[in-house]
């Protein structure tokens, strides 16, 4: 579904700043899987993420999804294909624009956009359908501001934006990170729930390793941009917190440097 | 006086068109476009040139809009593909239009007194057809025949016109389109990611304003008799002014609530100003002073009345509740101390 060739990514070439974000990193998703990705902070992790969603383009490499290569297609156009959760609860809805308009919004993402009206009385009828997966009661509030819900009530509704229409590849970035444990909890349920229900192929950065072990069937380690450690569906289901630190130290030979993945 | 109010009535709810453009790329794609000042002209001289030199003045005027479409698209072209700062290419436009205009009219200004606009044929109409008399009549009746208008059918056809833009506007702005180019204007880094091209959705957004700038300068040219190179100085300033007054004054809770009173907002300028220049000591030409005046007044008043309204609470809160509050401190003890000792 999601192929990663030889990707290659250096940031201020040439001068005192010079960092290899992306080093030669390979990487393939077969249709459903859940592939969670940990690493310390400026491992990676993130300008994977904006490489396959098309804010950045690799130096080298290419990125294929659905078959098609897309490498060098423009973030909105491939966006057809995949959605995305943020980090920023802020990040994913639009404040001043109602909960059935942002809706709408996402569910015209793989159609064009034409001079109909963006919110049928069908679509709303469906809206309010998706709605209630939530759990929250947004169903009820279909007119309201968005601006007025809380960061998690945004989080599971980017959530859901993300996701409803189906997108070849669901990518989450930290998704989580922003929200205290109990919102954190539930955003992290919804997300297993809509993952299943969809069968979505998806690819999740976290600093919490828990989560990380928890979700999905596949873990990748990242490391000053390459990646260092895959683990495979069958050696998941034994992991554990410690025994990823015991092969980030045996691969690196120094302590994993970050305190929110220790403490986690 | 009525005449006055009347007259501000006439001008407002045409300059509403433009205060509705200027709606459109200020609030809605939240990009403050200086090519208004030069779009209007655009409108007033393609207008007035193509009138005086026999054209259909609605055809006129028809092309006219098109052009503030084009000139809006070219700002957004600057912006987007041009990478260069949203008021800078705004800026830009108005200096390069200043020069079209010119080279449109030919000449600083052109007259249209004595020729037929399209206020002219709708005047004739609503006299022929009686309408006239039968207003001007019922204003007799209640005592206020002194100073009759001489034509009722501008602000008639303009009220329909504008608000069917108005309606216009509100149903664009509910469809795919109109919602994706409200969300570039709100969180494009979202828009973006839900497939949507923001460069394009800029690029319209601004076309659709400067069309409406556009097209109410070419009724302005016409009812007012001339177009002038100079007329668009401030443009945007009287756009905002209406957009700012009009939601103080009449709500923004919905997009049909806020255009009605950017309309509302349009009229109101245009009363106060001429009821400033009623005042001995101004003359026209304090216009754009007073307009500013009025924008400075709309934009910080009201944070001003927020600030003294909070301040005014919490003195309220102090008196009432510190000597609850110190009570209860001293009786139970310093709480941080008894924590750090636990611990």
């Amino acid at each position: 579904m999601l192929h990663l060739n030889q990707i290659h990514k250096i940031f201020n070439e040439g001068t005192p700043d010079e960092k290899i974000a992306i080093d030669h990193v390979n990487l393939s998703l077969k249709p459903g899987d859940f592939v969670t990705i940990i690493g310390s902070n400026g491992a990676g992790k993130s300008t994977l993420m904006n490489i396959i969603a098309g804010v950045l383009i690799p130096d080298l490499g290419e990125v294929h999804i659905g078959g098609v290569n897309v490498t060098n297609s423009l973030e909105f156009s491939r966006s057809k294909m995949i959605g995305r959760v943020f980090q920023d609860p802020m990040a994913g809805t639009a404040p001043s624009m109602t909960i059935e308009e942002n809706l709408a919004m996402a569910y015209s993402r793989n159609k064009t956009r034409a001079l109909r009206r963006g919110v049928t009385k069908k679509r709303r009828d469906y809206f309010r359908e998706v709605l209630e997966s939530l759990h929250l009661g947004l169903e009820n509030r279909l007119r309201a501001k968005v601006g007025l819900l809380s960061g998690g009530e945004r989080q599971a509704l980017s959530l859901l934006m993300a996701t409803f229409t189906e997108p070849s590849i669901l990518l989450l970035d930290e998704h989580t990170a922003a929200l205290d444990p109990s919102r954190a909890e539930l955003i992290t349920n919804l997300t297993k729930e809509i993952v299943n229900r969809y069968n979505l192929t998806t690819l999740m950065v976290t600093h919490n390793m828990q989560q990380a072990i928890d979700l999905g069937n596949r873990l990748i380690m990242m490391d000053k941009g390459q990646i260092i450690l895959e683990v495979d569906e069958e050696n998941k289901q034994q992991l554990t917190i410690e025994r990823l630190l015991e092969e980030f130290k045996r691969i690196r030979g120094i302590q994993m440097a970050n305190d929110r993945a220790m403490l986690t | 006086m009525f005449t006055a109010i009347f007259g501000s009535f006439e001008a407002g709810i045409i300059y509403a068109i433009m205060a509705l453009g200027v709606y459109l790329s200020f609030r809605i794609l939240d990009f403050p476009d200086l090519t208004v000042d030069g779009s209007f002209v655009t409108g007033a001289a393609i207008s007035a040139i193509m009138i005086s030199a026999g054209v259909n003045p609605f055809l006129a005027t028809i092309l006219a809009i098109f052009a503030g479409f084009a000139a809006g698209c070219l700002t957004g072209l600057l912006h987007t593909f041009g990478k260069i700062n949203n008021l800078l290419s705004g800026i830009l436009m108005m200096i390069a239009l200043y020069s079209i205009n010119l080279r449109i009219m030919g000449r600083s200004n052109i007259p249209l007194l004595n020729t037929e606009t399209a206020f002219t044929n709708i005047s004739d109409f609503f006299e022929k057809t009686g309408i006239d008399s039968f207003f001007n009549n019922m204003l007799s009746t209640v005592g206020l025949g002194d100073n009759l208008p001489e034509t009722w059918g501008i602000l008639i056809f303009m009220i329909v016109v504008t608000f069917l833009i108005k309606f216009l506007t509100d149903l664009f702005l509910q469809t795919e389109i109109g919602l994706a180019i409200r969300a570039t204007g709100d969180n494009k880094r979202m828009i973006r990611s839900l497939s949507a091209n923001t460069n394009l959705l800029v690029i319209l957004g601004l076309g659709l304003s400067n069309a409406l700038v556009a097209f109410s300068g070419a009724l302005i040219a016409q009812q007012g008799g001339f177009a002038d190179v100079g007329m668009g100085i401030g443009m945007i300033i009287i756009g905002l002014a209406s957009v700012i007054i009009g939601e103080a004054l009449f709500g923004t809770k919905t997009i049909a609530r806020t255009t009605l009173a950017i309309i509302g907002g349009s009229i109101i300028y245009r009363i106060v100003v001429s009821m400033a220049l009623r005042i001995d000591f101004l003359e026209p030409g304090d216009m754009k002073l007073i307009t500013a005046i009025i924008v400075i007044i709309a934009l910080t008043t009201p944070k001003i009345i927020d600030r003294s309204k909070e301040n005014k609470r919490k003195a309220r809160r102090k008196v009432e509740k510190l000597p609850a509050i110190q009570a209860t401190a001293t009786a139970k003890g310093d709480n941080h101390a008894a924590l750090k000792s636990d611990s």
